[in-house]
């Protein structure tokens, strides 16, 4: 059988991949960038869930991934749609230009 | 007839609202009809009620009448009660007798005046005021008709309202006896916590019988009086708005600044005497504040160029005369100069506006000159005033009055040589002014053409006031001139029978007699000085001693200054500091901070896209914290 690798291994690996797409959605200044970062955070959340779910011998934490994932896509594809807007607005992918909200 | 009292004081006001609401749409005749006949009724009336107060007397010598419930609260009743007893009988005579013929005075003296109406409403309310203080039973109606005078010579002194300098002296005078008043409401306050009453008659019993003599109550409520006394009298410290008051039209100086409002003090002391022989100490400084104020007004009188000045500061001079009496416990002889004094005075301040209006509104009197040919009525009943108001021997009222003054001032237990001398020094240069101001006038070269002389309505006053200050003094003769002390044996009821206060003194002839040679010599002296030697003023102002006394005399002794450097310099100095108004930033300082907040938060709407993922992460990490921490 596979050796037993502690939880918190695991868990340890999800929280930083977790802060790496945190730091990355707020540091990045590009759009698409920050998009992927936001995608690193989310699979980190679904790894959460997998090894929770591998832990107490359930399936559930595999179906929380596959909805993770399926919610993931949408995003995406609405998160771009926006993307081209604001390039068609700002002529830029540049985020800080988008703060004409300020004040 | 007694019982018609109320009408006395009630036609005035009566005059005062008809004239304030209508006066305006009546003619000239109308208004001087309603204003000076009024008045004249109520001094008719006066007059039948004093004969008939005098041939049958109420008991007790006091007569009651009460009007209406002013107010009831809390066991206390305030009534609008009348009591007439000899003192308030022959203040009710002087006050309408000299305030009907300035009335008729006025009807030709105020008759090119845009306001003629107005000046009589308020000459009007002012009698009205003034007959309710001397007649009221209790001191809340006493404290109305104060501030009732008080009011009125306000409005009367800045009648000119078109000026700025009238309306600076109307506010000085008001300003100046507030001070006393509110000394007066405080002893008024004390008076009635002690005693639950404010009747005049039961506090003064209720003094006398729960307040040992030289007491610290009875010393603060008598000084607490003395205060307002002082204000309304002008007397030291408080005089300094009386010579600026002659802003005023002349009936106005005549009527409120001589012969009534400024002895309302006068009356007040008289009025509440029990209180003050309860505080010894306080006695002895109103005969100190007499003493000091008569020679101060008198040296000021002295120098001064402005014919009503001149006149304004010997007015404090005399009611100093009044004080030092009243200190001395000679009332009934502080009253009868009080008498005698009404009539000389309004005589020479109606003859002074007789002289100023005929002289183009001249005030200053070394710009006139020879006018004794010109107003010869003037000149003679102005003589016979200045003769009055210098006390000249036997034939005048003043020489009674002020000679039963001095006699008092050296022969009574609380007299000393002292305030004798301050009278006699004070006599001395009394007659010296009074016939300065007479030769620099009348005689002379005649300086200015005269262009109005005077009709009847102004002789008429004159000539009566010049008979009254003759044969008014002669119904107090002294013992050495035929001891018919009328007068004294009149308001015996009201001050307990004290006509000597010293018996067996003797030596009075020798003093009249004294008294009649300073006199005598003043006048001299102003013959030497004005009349045959017009230039010794000049030797003397050229001295450099004489002339700083001359300038600092001239400015009534430096206490405007002194007030102005006290009192006035920093309260100015702390209204400009505060002028944005310490308090108020309490209010503008929350709508301040407001501001502040909004700002400093408004900073954190960037518009930034990766602020605000940065805002919800720092959120997120500061809940889990506490979640964490708290767990």
């Amino acid at each position: 059988m596979v050796a037993n690798v502690p939880m918190e291994y695991s868990l340890i690996l999800a929280a930083i991949l977790f802060a790496l797409g945190l730091a990355g959605v707020l540091i990045r200044r590009n759009i698409v960038f920050m998009l992927m970062s936001v995608e690193i955070m989310l699979n980190a959340a679904g790894l959460a869930f997998v090894t929770a779910g591998a832990r107490w011998g359930q399936v559930d934490g595999q179906i929380m991934f596959m909805f993770i994932l399926t919610m993931a896509a949408a995003e995406v594809s609405v998160g771009l749609a926006l993307v081209l807007h604001l390039y068609h607005s700002f002529k830029t992918l540049d985020a800080d230009a988008a703060s004409t909200m300020k004040g | 007839m007694l019982n018609l009292l109320y009408i006395i004081p009630a036609l005035p006001f009566a005059g005062f609202f008809v004239l304030a609401l209508r006066g305006r749409h009546f003619s000239k005749t109308a208004v001087a009809s309603i204003g000076a006949g009024f008045v004249g009724i109520s001094a008719i009336l006066a007059m039948l009620i004093g004969i008939s107060f005098i041939a049958s007397p109420p008991q007790d010598h006091v007569f009651t009448q009460s009007l209406w419930l002013w107010m009831q609260f809390d066991g206390y009743t305030a009534a609008i009660s009348f009591s007439l007893d000899p003192l308030s009988l022959i203040m009710i005579l002087v006050i309408t007798v000299v305030s009907f013929l300035i009335h008729l005075y006025s009807i030709e003296f105020m008759a090119d005046e845009e306001g003629y109406s107005r000046f009589f409403a308020y000459m009007n309310l002012f009698v009205g005021s003034m007959l309710i203080l001397v007649l009221a039973d209790n001191l809340l109606l006493l404290y109305l008709g104060w501030e009732g005078v008080g009011l009125c010579s306000y409005l009367l002194i800045g009648f000119w309202y078109k000026d700025p300098a009238n309306g600076s002296a109307a506010r000085k005078a008001f300003i100046v006896t507030r001070i006393g008043d509110t000394a007066m409401a405080l002893g008024i306050f004390l008076l009635f916590t002690h005693f639950k009453t404010l009747n005049i008659q039961d506090l003064m019993q209720s003094a006398a019988n729960h307040w040992p003599v030289g007491s610290d109550t009875a010393v603060l409520a008598a000084a607490l009086l003395l205060g307002g006394a002082l204000g309304k009298s002008a007397q030291l410290p408080l005089q300094t708005w009386l010579p600026d008051a002659m802003a005023g039209p002349t009936p106005v100086s005549a009527l409120i600044h001589a012969a009534t409002m400024v002895t309302a003090g006068v009356y007040l002391i008289a009025r509440t005497h029990m209180l003050f022989e309860l505080a010894p100490l306080v006695q002895a400084a109103v005969a100190i504040i007499g003493a000091a104020t008569l020679l101060i007004a008198g040296c000021s009188a002295l120098v001064q160029r402005d014919i009503k000045r001149v006149l304004a500061y010997s007015t404090i001079s005399q009611i100093g005369y009044m004080f030092l009496a009243l200190g001395l416990g000679a009332w009934s002889a502080a009253m009868f100069h009080f008498m005698t004094h009404a009539f000389f005075k309004a005589l020479l301040f109606l003859g002074a506006g007789v002289v100023i209006f005929a002289q183009h509104h001249e005030h200053d009197m070394f710009k006139m000159g020879g006018l004794r040919n010109q107003l010869p009525v003037t000149f003679s009943t102005f003589l016979i005033g200045a003769a009055s108001l210098s006390a000249l021997p036997l034939a005048t009222a003043g020489f009674y009055s002020k000679d039963l003054i001095l006699w008092n001032a050296w022969s009574s237990p609380s007299g000393s040589i002292a305030l004798w001398a301050a009278g006699i020094i004070g006599a001395f240069i009394t007659s010296l002014y009074s016939f300065r101001m007479v030769f620099v006038t009348f005689f002379g070269k005649l300086k200015m053409e005269v262009n109005r002389r005077p009709g009847y309505n102004m002789k008429v006053p004159l000539i009566i006031l010049a008979v009254l200050s003759i044969i008014g003094g002669f119904i107090e003769l002294p013992r050495t001139l035929g001891n018919m002390p009328l007068f004294s044996n009149f308001l015996r009821p009201v001050f307990g029978g004290i006509i000597e206060l010293n018996p067996a003194a003797h030596g009075e002839g020798i003093l009249q007699i004294g008294a009649s040679l300073v006199s005598l010599a003043g006048i001299f002296t102003a013959v030497l000085f004005y009349l045959l030697r017009p230039e010794y003023p000049e030797t003397f102002r050229k001295t450099s001693v004489f002339a700083f006394v001359e300038k600092s005399w001239f400015a009534g002794w430096g206490f405007d200054a002194l007030y102005d450097a006290l009192f006035v310099k920093p309260y100015f100095w702390i209204a400009r500091i505060n002028k944005n108004d310490i308090i108020d930033t309490g209010y503008t300082g929350i709508a301040y901070l407001n501001r502040a907040a909004h700002s400093a938060l408004s900073r954190t709407q960037t518009g930034n896209l990766r602020w605000y993922a940065m805002g919800i992460a720092f959120g997120a990490v500061l809940f889990l914290g506490i979640v964490v921490i708290i767990k």
